[in-house]
This record gives C-alpha cells, structure tokens and sequence, in this order.
C-alpha cells in the first residue's frame, strides 16, 4: 500500500509546482508596497511653489488629503490632470508635491491648465521625494488627519482609480467629497 | 588604413562600457570606492524590474548612486545605508534580502532541501543495502550453492 502511494508522489509535486506558478501568473511583478504605509508623513520644510513662504508638514496635515507629486516633465502627469481638477471640484482636498521640476514651467502649467491643489510643495531637489520613496512620477499618496500615509498608487490617476482604489480609502478615513464624488459619475 | 580599422574597432568594442558609466565620483580613499561598486551592484532601482543602481540609468538610480556616494563620504557604514534605503523603498531594494520572519524560508529552503535529498539518498542506500543479500538468491538456490562450494572444497 505504502509503495503504491508513492507513485503518486510526483502527481502531488507536480501540483503543489503548478499551484505555485499558477500564483505567479495572476502576480503583478511591478506591484510596490510603499515602505511609508502607515508611517507619518516625512518632516519637510520646502518652500511653496510661487509663494515666499516655507511650507512644513504640519502646514499642511491634519485633514484627510491626497499628496500628488507631479513634474512638467512627466508626460502622465498630463494625462491625469484633468481628473485631478475634477476631484477638486468635488471638494477632494489634494496638495501638489512639485518633484525635481522649475518652478517658472510648474507656474505656467498651473496657470494653463488649471490648478487643482490647495497648495503646492517645490521639491526642486527631490530630498521630500526621496524621503516618502517616490521613484517616478506621478505618485499619489493619501494621508490621513494624523499625518499618517495611508496608501501609495503609483501611475495615472483617472476615474476607474478614484472609484475602485482610491474613493473608498479616501471616505474610510472620512475624507470630505461632494455628491459628485461619492456616486459614480 | 590597417591602423585607422583597429582604431575603429577598438571604440566600436569600447563605447558600451563608456556608456554604461554614466556618471563618476571622486572618492577619498579606495576602500570607500571598493564600497561605492559593492553596494551600487547590491541595491536595486526601484523603478526597474531587475536593475541594480549601478548599470541602470534611470533618472531615480542616478539620485541613488548620488546619494550613496554622499553617504560613504559622510562616513556612513553599509548597514546604515541599507536601513536609509529600505525605510523609504521597502526590502525591494536590498538584492540580498536580510534575514527576518518574511525572508527565512527563503534563507533556509536551500539547507532543508539539500537535508531532505540526503536523507532520501541515505535512507534508500540503506534499505537497498540491507535487502540485497535476501533477493539475490532464493532459500533453494542459497542450498544448491553451499552443496556446490562445498563439493569444491572436498574435491580440492
């Protein structure tokens, strides 16, 4: 009997392999968890983007708030911008991380195609980027009245991200949307 | 003209490896710039699939290996380092994961593995060892041959 079990031993390893693999089709290799989730919101002192003023992190934390770090040279950035206007139509509060970009082309960006953010952080540098772990633009982050980072979605944001990923963690926390922005549009 | 070819051919060979050094640093001392090639080779891009900091020229590994020559300058050791790392890109960084609860199967898979084929391997030497004298020959054949070799030893 005990023999007879064992010729099925390769039947079983093969698949315990196929169940592995069959997992490591429906993985996405690209998928990054941010190493900041539930961690605060890294101190800052930057300045505005167009403003005298330094901004901190506690300028701008204590609401719930998505952090967009954008530049005029990422092409993405372009595309998701006109989304980004409309959630703030919507009353989604959402401050701009301007990463490694000029200040005078992030001006004229905001001045031609509309300005969604309550403020705007000039990272010129990148240290801020650097600290919250951005590797490319454009990152969204949403941190919550704490300051604590509560999710990193990395790439475009549009409608099937804001109403799948993004909207139901934004309302979990108890983020402020308008009518327009709970019910899909 | 022969020696305008070899010229030719000696930049055509040559020019990948001038591009893959994208940018360079001066080091203090040559252990630091030991270091320098050592961790740029360890720590990934975090942008690229399967890139270390060293041969990929994406805008986020430049800031990296820039970073990283500041902190060995600075007088940073490598541990601290990785942890700088890690803390803002998560363990994805690190090409050669440290050892903690998520990564120990990964760490010891290959040790339990290589103990379980040896014992496999020993265990069936064993039992093949151990039947072999039973199967050769049978209770019949074990007589028939004591009568043969003991009729040799008579004739002899």
């Amino acid at each position: 009997m005990g023999s007879r079990l064992k010729l099925f031993l390769p039947l079983a390893l093969f698949i315990v392999l196929a169940l592995f693999l069959f997992r490591g089709l429906s993985l996405d290799p690209k998928a990054m968890p941010s190493a900041l989730v539930d961690h605060p919101l890294p101190e800052f002192t930057l300045p505005g983007l167009g403003e005298k003023r330094q901004l901190s992190r506690d300028d701008v934390t204590g609401q719930v708030a998505f952090f967009n770090v954008w530049a005029t040279w990422c092409i993405s950035c372009r595309v998701e911008h006109p989304y980004l206007q409309q959630l703030a139509d919507w009353g989604v509060a959402i401050y701009g991380i301007n990463y490694k970009d000029e200040d005078a082309a992030a001006l004229k960006w905001l001045a031609e195609l509309g300005d969604p953010y309550r403020a705007n952080i000039a990272d010129r540098e990148g240290t801020l980027g650097l600290d919250l772990g951005v590797y490319g633009a454009p990152e969204t982050y949403l941190v919550d009245r704490d300051g604590i980072v509560r999710y990193r979605h990395v790439g475009v944001v549009d409608e099937r991200v804001w109403t799948t990923i993004l909207r139901p963690r934004y309302l979990a926390l108890g983020g402020a949307v308008a009518e327009g922005g709970v019910q899909a549009p | 003209m022969n020696r305008s070819m070899l010229t030719f051919v000696l930049l055509w060979l040559v020019s990948p490896l001038a591009l893959a050094v994208i940018e360079t640093y001066e080091f203090s001392s040559s252990d630091l710039e030991a270091r320098y090639q050592q961790m740029s080779a360890e720590l990934r891009c975090p942008k690229c699939q399967n890139q270390n900091i060293a041969d990929s020229n994406a805008p986020i590994a430049q800031d990296l290996r820039k970073l990283l020559h500041q902190q060995l300058e600075a007088g940073a050791s490598n541990d601290e380092i990785k942890q700088f790392m890690v803390s803002r890109y998560g363990e994805f960084v690190l090409y050669r994961p440290r050892f903690s609860g998520a990564t120990a199967v990964l760490w010891l898979a290959p040790a339990l593995l290589f103990i379980c084929a040896a014992l496999v391997v020993f265990v069936s030497l064993r039992r093949r060892g151990r039947s072999l004298p039973d199967s050769a020959l049978s209770e019949a054949d074990k007589k028939r041959l004591q009568g043969l070799v003991g009729n040799t030893e008579k004739g002899s």
